[in-house]
C-alpha cells in the first residue's frame, strides 16, 4: 500500500482532532460536537503515531544541512574552474575587484540568493496549494500559474516595453491570480465538483494554452525571443542581487503568511464539512490560500521564469519525514526546495559544461517523472 | 417490428445521415480550397484556379498554384485531416473526449524528437518524416506502459500523458535555448505548428501515409465502434480488447507523427475535428470519415486566418488553432467532468 495514502488521511484526522480538543473547547460546545462520538480507529488498527517533536527536529537540522551544502555547491561550481581555496577566499573577502571576486560574487553569489528564495516560494506555494486543494497533484506549474505569471510578463514585455525583475513583479502577480481564477473557476463549474483529476486536468489545459499564446508572441520578434528563451524556461544564470532584492519582501510575507496557515490547513485535510462543523470559516482559508500561492508563484517567475515541479515534488518527499502536519511540511519545505532547486542548478552547469542547461529544463526532467510515480501509485483517488 | 429491425433501420439512417454530412462538409473543404489558392498577393479567379487545376492554365497561375499555393493548400488539407482522424481514434479508444494526441503528451513527443533533430542534426524534410515517427512511437510506447493497467483506459493515461509532455517540453525548451537565435526562432516557428515553409517533398510522405493510414483506420473502425461499448461488451462480441485498442492507437501514433513531421504540432485540431463531426453526423457513431473532413476545414481555415488576419505578418497557423481550441477544451472540461 502507498504510504502516502496510508498515513495521509488518519494521521492528519488524529493530529488535527488533537489540535483541536486541546485548543477550544469553547468550539466544540458551539457547535455541538461530541469528539468521542466521532469514528475513529481503534488503536489496534491505526497506523504509528505522528512524528514524534525529537524526528521533526532532527529532520528539520538534517535538511538546513543539505541546504547549506547545496549553497556551497552552487557557489562553489561554475562554466570556470576556480580552485575551492580560492573561492572560499573570494566569499570571506569581498572587495576583491579581480576576475576571481568577481565571478563568485557578482555571478554566483546572486543566482544562488536568487535561487534560495524562488526556492521556498516554489516549495511552499506548492504545499499550500496541496493543502487548500486537498490534492496531491496540485502545484503552481502543473495547475498553470506559472504559466500565466510567464505570459503576463511576456506581454507586458512585447507591448509596454517593461524591463527588470521589478517591472516583471505586478504582471507576474496579475498574470499568476488570472491563471488560479481561471483554473479554480472551470474546475468547480464542472459537474462533478472539485475531483483531483478534474482540477489537474483543467490546469494542464490553461497551462498549455497560456503557453501556446506564449510562443505566439515570442514567433512575432527575434529581438523579444532573444531576450527571453532562457528565461522562458526558467534560469538563475545571469541574475544579480537587484532581483533578489525586488522579491524578498513579497517571498518572506508569503512564507510566513503560509506558516501562520499551517493550522488552518490541517483542519481542512478533515474535509469541507467537517472542518465547517468545527467552526473553520472554509471559503476565507482557501481565499488566502489561493493568494499566497499567487504571491510566492508570482514572485519566483518574475525573478527565476517558470520553474516547473518543485511545488509538486518537494511537499511529497518532505512528508514522508514530516508526517501531515502542514505547519511542519510547509516548514521543513521551505528549506528543502531551494536546496533541490540549486542542486538542480548545479547539474545544469555540469551536464552540458562548458554551457549550461536551464534550471528549468533539469527540474522538469526530475519533477516529472515524480508527478508520474504519484499518478501510478493509489495517492489518486478515482484512477 | 421488432429492435433488430429497429436496430437495422435507424443504422441504414445513421450511415445515410453520416454520407449527407460528409457530403456536406467536402463542398465547405472545396470552397475553402478554391479560395486558398486564389486569395493572395497574385489574385486569381475561381475559373483561373480551376483551369490551372485542370492543366489548362497560363504561365502565372500555373507557377503561383504548382509552386506556392498548392503545397501548402495540400499540406494544410493533409494535416487537418491526418489529426482529425488520429483525434477520433484515440479519444474513442480512451473513451475520453479530452484525450486527444496534443493532450496526452504523444503530439509533444513527437515535436520533441523533431525539434531535436532540427536543431542538433540539420534534418529536414523526409529525414525529419522518420525521425518525429520513431519519436512518436517511443513517447507512446512510454506513455502506454506507464499508464498500462489490465489495459489502457481512463484519466490514469491522460495523466501520465501530461507528464511525459511536460518532459518532452523541457526537452523543445532545451532545444530552443542550445542554438543561435536564428535557429531558435525557425525552430519555435515549426513548434508552434506553421505551414509557411512547408517542404514539397515531405507533402508528397504525408499523402502516401495518409493514404495508407487512412484505409487502415477505416478498416478497423467497426472495431473502434465495438470498443466504445466497454471492455466487456467488446470481449463479449468476440473482440480482443487490448489488441484491437493497441492496433488503433499505432495507427493514429503514426498519423499524428506524419502531420506533426510535415507541419509541425498544429494545436487542438486533434482534440477539436472528431468532437465537431460526432455531434453534426449524430447517433453517438464513431465517423472517421467526417473527422478527417472536419480536421480539413478547420485547418485550413485556421491558415487563411493566420495568412491575413495581420496585414503584413503570416501568423503560424498553430496560433489560430491553439485561440479557438483552448476555449473549447475549457468549455469541454467544464461541461464534461
Amino acid at each position: 500500500m502507498n504510504r502516502v495514502q496510508a498515513r495521509f488521511p488518519w494521521r492528519t484526522y488524529e493530529r488535527a482532532l488533537r489540535a483541536l480538543t486541546t485548543r477550544s473547547a469553547i468550539t466544540e460546545r458551539a457547535h455541538g460536537v461530541r469528539v468521542a462520538s466521532l469514528p475513529m480507529r481503534s488503536p489496534s488498527s491505526a497506523p504509528p503515531a505522528p512524528s514524534s517533536v525529537p524526528r521533526l527536529v532532527g529532520a528539520t537540522v538534517l535538511a538546513v544541512v543539505v541546504l547549506v551544502v547545496a549553497v556551497a555547491l552552487s557557489i562553489a561550481f561554475g562554466s570556470r574552474p576556480i580552485p575551492l581555496a580560492a573561492v572560499f577566499d573570494a566569499v570571506t573577502h569581498p572587495g576583491r575587484d579581480d576576475e576571481i571576486g568577481l565571478i563568485v560574487l557578482g555571478n554566483r553569489v546572486p543566482r544562488t540568493v536568487v535561487g534560495l528564495l524562488a526556492g521556498a516560494a516554489l516549495g511552499v506555494a506548492g504545499a499550500v496549494m496541496q493543502g487548500i486543494t486537498r490534492n496531491p497533484l496540485a502545484d503552481p506549474s502543473v495547475l498553470g500559474i506559472n504559466s500565466g505569471a510567464a505570459l503576463a510578463v511576456v506581454a507586458g514585455i512585447a507591448l509596454f516595453g517593461i524591463s527588470g525583475t521589478a517591472a516583471y513583479l505586478p504582471f507576474a502577480f496579475a498574470g499568476a491570480g488570472l491563471a488560479a481564477l481561471l483554473v479554480y473557476g472551470i474546475a468547480s463549474v464542472a459537474r462533478r465538483g472539485l475531483t483531483p483529476v478534474g482540477l489537474a486536468l483543467s490546469g494542464a489545459v490553461v497551462a498549455a494554452a497560456l503557453a501556446s499564446v506564449t510562443t505566439a508572441v515570442l514567433v512575432t520578434s527575434q529581438s523579444l525571443l532573444d531576450q527571453l528563451r532562457f528565461w522562458q524556461v526558467g534560469a538563475l544564470a545571469g541574475k544579480d542581487l537587484g532581483a533578489a532584492g525586488v522579491i524578498t519582501v513579497p517571498v518572506l510575507v508569503g512564507l510566513g503568511i503560509a506558516f501562520a496557515l499551517g493550522r488552518s490547513l490541517n483542519t481542512l485535510a478533515l474535509g469541507d464539512e467537517l472542518a465547517a462543523s468545527l467552526g473553520q470559516r472554509v471559503v476565507l482559508v482557501r481565499a488566502v490560500g489561493g493568494l499566497v500561492t499567487v504571491l510566492l508563484a508570482g514572485s519566483a517567475v518574475a525573478a527565476a521564469g517558470p520553474v516547473a515541479f518543485i511545488g509538486l515534488a518537494v511537499p511529497h518527499a518532505v512528508r514522508r519525514l514530516s508526517g501531515p502536519d502542514h505547519r511542519w511540511t510547509i516548514l521543513l519545505s521551505a528549506v528543502v526546495a531551494p536546496a533541490l532547486l540549486l542542486v538542480a542548478d548545479v547539474i545544469g552547469r555540469v551536464v552540458a559544461y562548458p554551457g549550461e542547461l536551464q534550471v528549468g529544463i533539469v527540474t522538469a526532467l526530475i519533477g516529472a517523472p515524480v508527478f508520474i510515480a504519484l499518478v501510478r501509485s493509489k495517492a489518486v483517488r478515482g484512477l | 417490428m421488432t429492435t433488430t429491425d429497429r436496430t437495422v433501420r435507424r443504422s441504414v439512417a445513421g450511415a445515410r445521415r453520416e454520407l449527407v454530412v460528409l457530403g456536406a462538409v467536402v463542398v465547405v473543404l472545396v470552397a475553402l480550397v478554391l479560395v486558398g489558392l486564389g486569395v493572395g498577393d497574385i489574385p486569381l479567379a475561381p475559373g483561373q484556379v480551376v483551369a490551372a487545376l485542370v492543366g489548362h492554365g497560363d504561365t502565372v497561375s500555373d507557377f503561383v498554384i504548382g509552386q506556392l499555393r498548392g503545397p501548402r493548400v495540400a499540406a494544410a488539407l493533409l494535416v487537418g485531416a491526418s489529426l482529425g482522424v488520429a483525434g477520433g481514434i484515440v479519444q474513442s479508444v480512451v473513451r475520453n473526449p479530452i484525450a486527444s494526441p496534443d493532450v496526452i503528451g504523444i503530439t509533444s513527443g513527437a515535436s520533441a524528437s523533431g525539434l531535436t533533430a532540427i536543431v542538433l542534426f540539420g534534418v529536414s524534410g523526409v529525414g525529419l518524416f522518420w525521425t518525429v515517427l520513431v519519436g512518436a512511437l517511443v513517447v507512446s510506447v512510454l506513455i502506454a506502459g506507464l499508464a498500462w493497467r489490465r489495459g489502457i483506459t481512463g484519466n490514469r493515461v491522460v495523466l501520465v500523458g501530461i507528464g511525459v509532455a511536460a518532459m518532452s517540453v523541457s526537452v523543445s525548451g532545451w532545444m530552443l535555448t542550445s542554438g543561435t537565435v536564428q535557429q531558435a526562432g525557425t525552430a519555435l516557428l515549426w513548434l508552434s505548428g506553421s505551414l509557411n515553409a512547408v517542404d514539397p517533398g515531405i507533402v508528397g510522405v504525408l499523402a502516401v501515409a495518409f493514404v495508407v493510414l487512412g484505409v487502415a483506420a477505416l478498416v478497423q473502425s467497426p472495431r473502434l465502434t465495438v470498443l466504445t461499448l466497454g471492455d466487456e461488451v467488446a470481449s463479449s462480441l468476440g473482440l480482443r480488447p487490448n489488441r484491437a485498442k493497441v492496433l488503433l492507437l499505432l495507427t493514429a501514433v503514426c498519423l499524428t507523427a506524419a502531420a506533426v513531421a510535415t507541419a509541425g504540432p498544429v494545436s487542438f485540431v486533434a482534440l477539436m475535428a472528431a468532437p465537431i463531426a460526432r455531434r453534426l453526423v449524430g447517433g453517438g457513431r464513431v465517423a472517421l470519415g467526417p473527422a478527417a473532413a472536419v480536421g480539413a476545414v478547420i485547418v485550413l481555415a485556421s491558415d487563411l486566418v493566420a495568412q491575413f488576419a495581420l496585414p503584413g505578418t503570416t501568423l503560424p497557423v498553430g496560433v489560430v488553432t491553439g485561440v479557438v481550441g483552448a476555449p473549447y477544451l475549457l468549455w469541454l472540461l467544464a461541461r464534461s467532468r
